[in-house]
Order: structure tokens, then sequence, then C-alpha cells
């Protein structure tokens, strides 16, 4: 198992000044909805849990993993179900409204 | 050939990721964030169950629907429980990265070069810490756990050396990883530090702190890309740890409190010095029915919700009040504070959710300008991010928080229980003003009355 840290490394500050640049942006108002999606994006380390729990490699580490996804995926479930229904809830004064 | 098409899942979901945020922007492409999401976490997990190492179907199977099983009921809480739920998902997430790093520890060791130990070692301590303390964060957001903070002498220094106790086994374990037997300790010590860390936090600062443990949990799944060497997973963990970063800078400025204050001096000290100097001055009261036609004889009403709103549940008839003077003519606006309520943005997915048009909620630097052009401020449940003092008086504990300028509205009206002192314990000059009309009660019942004498005024 190679470890590439700088390769890694350089990723990780590109992606830390996407972060930066792009959620600087998002309005005051949807400050919630942020949390609640990114925690759910963040879940995606369920792809190690996987791998982990997939593998098998001994009974410790398919047990962990197990759990592992159970934790991330209630993660992606309940945070894009959440996100989603808060975002339904945000509309302008338009003309829509009777 | 499996293995290229596995990256190419994960290149188009990093990109959907950060597209994800990108359309977040701006309520009206919001919701096409949410979509971008989905599709970049479905593509990634398809293309994970490609990689040909998984020979164990079944386990998998049965995380991913126990998940789902249990992230739905956490999809739909009620949305004055988004703050405690999203402390609990911050749990999860946490839990999943020391459990893959534990799990990595025991099938590598004893054979991990320096720097792996030394980023799984920062894996697994912010992982675990991140934890417990959003746990703890959790239980006192559901009141399960006392919300007032519980401080005692020379807490700083016991959780400073926690902390360095846990980074001194890393240290150990860096160099000598073939000492297993230490490991536990790894694991132990931070989730212990998690539990210190939050006990002193009060209510008032969570919006601080939840943000702060978001950061914590997506900088512990960015370590966890670094040991399992997954672009995808540091750049998901960097964007969450950006994320929490910049909220938690934002919720600090609004209480004018650095990172290191919010976390290691609570108000606790101050707040005692302050109790007690302006007692028994007098203050004007209102009925319902002097608001209601102060607040109809208004042209334009500036609303500032608090905590306390939620607390009372009282958004659905502030927006009935709302509704009530749109009809007569007036103009309402929402003043909203940084840090009102328990985390970042509360109060505009309650005020979201009964139906108040977002447009109409402002922020604080935006209304700030309008206050002295505003015929009434109608306060409910909020008290310290109200305050004056925070402007006037050098000595006040909140003084240099930015504040909404309520008291230049011409009326200033304030829904509150009682005189009780707010979350910080620090009395408000607010009340004492020539301007102010204390409205005392509960804040859905007396929004209610207003509401009925507005209606009943309309009628006749």
């Amino acid at each position: 198992m190679k470890l590439d840290l700088l390769t890694s490394l350089y990723v990780f500050m590109l992606a830390a000044f996407i972060g930066f640049e792009v959620i600087r942006r998002v309005s005051p108002l949807l400050h919630t909805p942020l949390m609640s999606l990114t925690n759910a994006l963040d879940a995606i380390a369920v792809v190690g849990a996987i791998i982990l729990a997939g593998e098998h490699k001994n009974n410790l580490a398919a047990i962990l993993g197990t759990i592992a996804i159970v934790a991330a995926t209630s993660n992606i479930v309940g945070g894009f179900i959440i996100t989603d229904r808060m975002l339904r809830m945000f509309k302008a004064s338009g003309p829509k409204k009777p | 050939m499996i293995e290229n098409l596995i990256e190419v899942t994960y290149i188009i979901a990093t990109a959907l990721f950060i597209l994800s945020l990108k359309w977040l922007s701006s309520p009206t492409t919001a919701r096409r964030g949410v979509w971008a999401g989905e599709l970049g976490m479905a593509l990634a997990i398809c293309g994970t169950l490609l990689y040909r190492g998984i020979v164990d179907f079944k386990l998998v199977a049965i995380g991913l629907v126990l998940g789902a099983i249990i992230g739905v009921p956490l999809g739909k809480v009620a949305m004055t429980a988004v703050p405690q739920r999203t402390a609990l998902s911050h749990a999860f997430g946490a839990l999943c990265v020391t459990l893959v790093g534990t799990s990595e520890f025991y099938l590598r060791a004893p054979d991990i070069p320096p720097l792996m130990m030394a980023v799984l070692s920062m894996e697994v301590i912010l992982g675990s810490l991140t934890f417990t303390g959003s746990l703890m964060a959790a239980g006192k957001l559901q009141e399960l756990l006392p919300q007032r903070p519980i401080t005692y002498r020379g807490q700083n220094l016991v959780n400073l050396a926690t902390l360095a106790l846990a980074i001194g086994v890393a240290v150990i374990l860096v160099m000598h990883p073939d000492q297993v037997k230490l490991f536990p300790a790894l694991i132990f010590i931070p989730l212990v530090f998690g539990v210190m860390l939050i006990v002193p936090i009060g209510g008032a600062d969570m919006p601080t702190v939840i943000s702060l443990l978001n950061s914590y949990a997506g900088l512990s799944a960015a370590a966890m890309g670094f040991v399992l060497n997954s672009k995808l997973l540091i750049i998901a963990g960097a964007l969450d740890g950006s994320s929490g970063f910049i909220l938690s800078v934002i919720m600090s400025k609004a209480m004018n409190r650095s990172f290191t204050n919010v976390l290691f001096g609570g108000f606790g000290q101050i707040q005692s010095a302050v109790a007690g100097e302006q007692e028994a001055s007098p203050v004007k009261s209102a009925t319902a029915e002097e608001a209601a036609s102060i607040l109809s004889a208004a042209s334009r009403v500036a609303i500032v919700p608090g905590y306390g709103m939620a607390v009372a549940q009282a958004q659905h008839k502030v927006r009935e009040l709302y509704d009530a003077l749109s009809k007569r003519g007036v103009d309402v606006r929402f003043g909203i504070h940084p840090v009102a309520g328990r985390m970042p943005g509360h109060m505009n997915v309650l005020l979201a959710e009964a139906d108040i048009p977002y447009d109409k909620l402002l922020e604080m630097d935006v209304i700030n300008g309008d206050f002295p052009q505003t015929d009434v401020a109608l306060i409910i449940g909020a008290n310290d991010v109200t305050n004056p003092a925070a402007r006037t008086d050098s000595g006040s504990p909140i003084y240099g928080m930015p504040i909404l300028n309520v008291d230049q509205a011409r009326t200033v009206m304030v829904i509150k229980r009682s005189m009780a002192a707010g979350f910080a314990g620090i009395d408000n000059p607010l009340y004492y003003l020539d301007k102010t009309l204390m409205l005392f009660g509960d804040a859905k019942s007396f929004v209610g009355s207003i509401v009925r004498e507005l209606g009943g005024a309309g009628m006749s």
C-alpha cells in the first residue's frame, strides 16, 4: 500500500479552496440546508466502509465496516431527504401564491 | 478496466458534489443542488460495488438497507428538531470514520509507515471526539442533558491536558506502530475529550459549536481519504470541512468572539458580576389589544424572531400575524440575526416552513439600515441579539457583538414570558426605553391574541 501523500495534499488543498469560494456565496438564508447537504455529501465515506465490509478480510473489519455503512447510509438518506424538505419550503412572494 | 470505470464514476461524482454546493447558493437553484448530490452519491456507490475485491455483498446490502431504514425517519423529523438532528448526523458521520480507521489499523498493523500512522491517528482522534461531542450537543439540544453550561476551575487545563495525552499516544504509535495495545487509548481518550469539550457549552453557543463539529467531521473524513488514498473522499471531506469552518467563523464573528473563546472561555464567569445591577427599573407593558392597534397603524414593521419563538412553536401564529398585517397594507419584514436560534440559519427554516416568503427574511446587515424608518420592531423570543448594551456599554460581556438595532425603530415591542434575563444572563437596557412596550406572555398565545384583535378590528 503506497501512500501518495503529496498528491493527496494537493487535492485536499485545491478542494478546500474550491469549498471556500463556493460556500462563501451561499446565502445565510440557506445555512441550515447547507449544513445538512454537506453532511449528506460527507457520508461518501460509505465508499470506504463498503470496501471494508465487502472485502471481509476478518470478522472485526467486516462487523465494524457494516456498522460504518449503516451510520453513513443513514446520513445519506436522512440528509438528502431533510435538505430537500427544507428547500421545498423556501418560496418567494411571487404572484403564484393565492 | 473495471478500475478505470470506478474512477470515472468517482470523478463525475466529485464534479456533481461541487456543482451541488454551487447551486445551493440561491434558493431558486438549490433543489437542483440536492439532485446533483444524490446523483453523484448514487454513481459513487454503484461504482464502488463494481470493485472486484468485494466478496461479501450480503453484509454490504444489510448495511445499506439498515442505514436507509434509520435514515428515513431522521430525514422526516420536525423542523424544530433540525439542530439536534444535525448534531446527531455529525455523530454518525464521525462514527463511520472512526470505525473504518480502527479496522484499517488492525488490518495493517504493525507494518504502518510513520506518515500513514500520523494521518490514521488524526482520522481516529478527530472522529472519536466529534462522535461524543456531537452526541453531547444533540443531547443538550434535545434537552436530555442540562442546557446550562457546566464549568469548574481549571477546566481548560484539564481539557487541554486530555487532548495532549491523546496526541502523545499518537506520537508513540507513529514511532512504534507495533505497540498495538496502545491503539484503544487513541480512541478512548478523544471520546472522553469530546464529552468534556461540550460540557461547558451553553445553548446560545450551539450555532458555533455545531459548525465547528461539522468542520471536524469533514476533516476526519478527509483524513480517512488520505489513509484509503481516495481522492473522492478527500474532496468531499475538504468541502464539508471548509463549509463548517466558514460557518464557524461567521457564527463567532456574529457573537464577537473568537473560536478559542467559544470553546475555552464560557460566558459563565462574567455574568454573575453583571446580575443585580439594574433592578426594579420601571418598564411599560401593553395588552394584545393595544399592541394590535399600534401595529395596524404602522406602515413598516420589522419582526425579530429568536430561539424563544422556536421553543414556543410560535412560527405559524407569526405567519398569521404577517398575513393579517400584510392584508392591511403594512410592510412586514423579518430581521434575522446570524446566531438567532440553535444553529446557523435556524430561524429562516422555521419561518419558511410557516410559508413566509424568503425575500421577507433579511440578514442583519441588510435590515439594520432600515430600523430608523421602521414604525414598529416586534421582538419575539430574542434577547441578547437586540441588546443595545453591545453597542454602548463597554463593560458589558457582549460589548462589540453586532446586534439588530431595534432600538432605532419608532416603537419597540418585546414579547417575553417575564423579565428574567436572557440566556447569557445579561440585563437588556432595551426593555427600559420609553419607546419600548413589554408584551408579557407566551409567544404563541400572545401573537395569537394580537391576530384575533386585528381580525376583529378588520370586521367592524
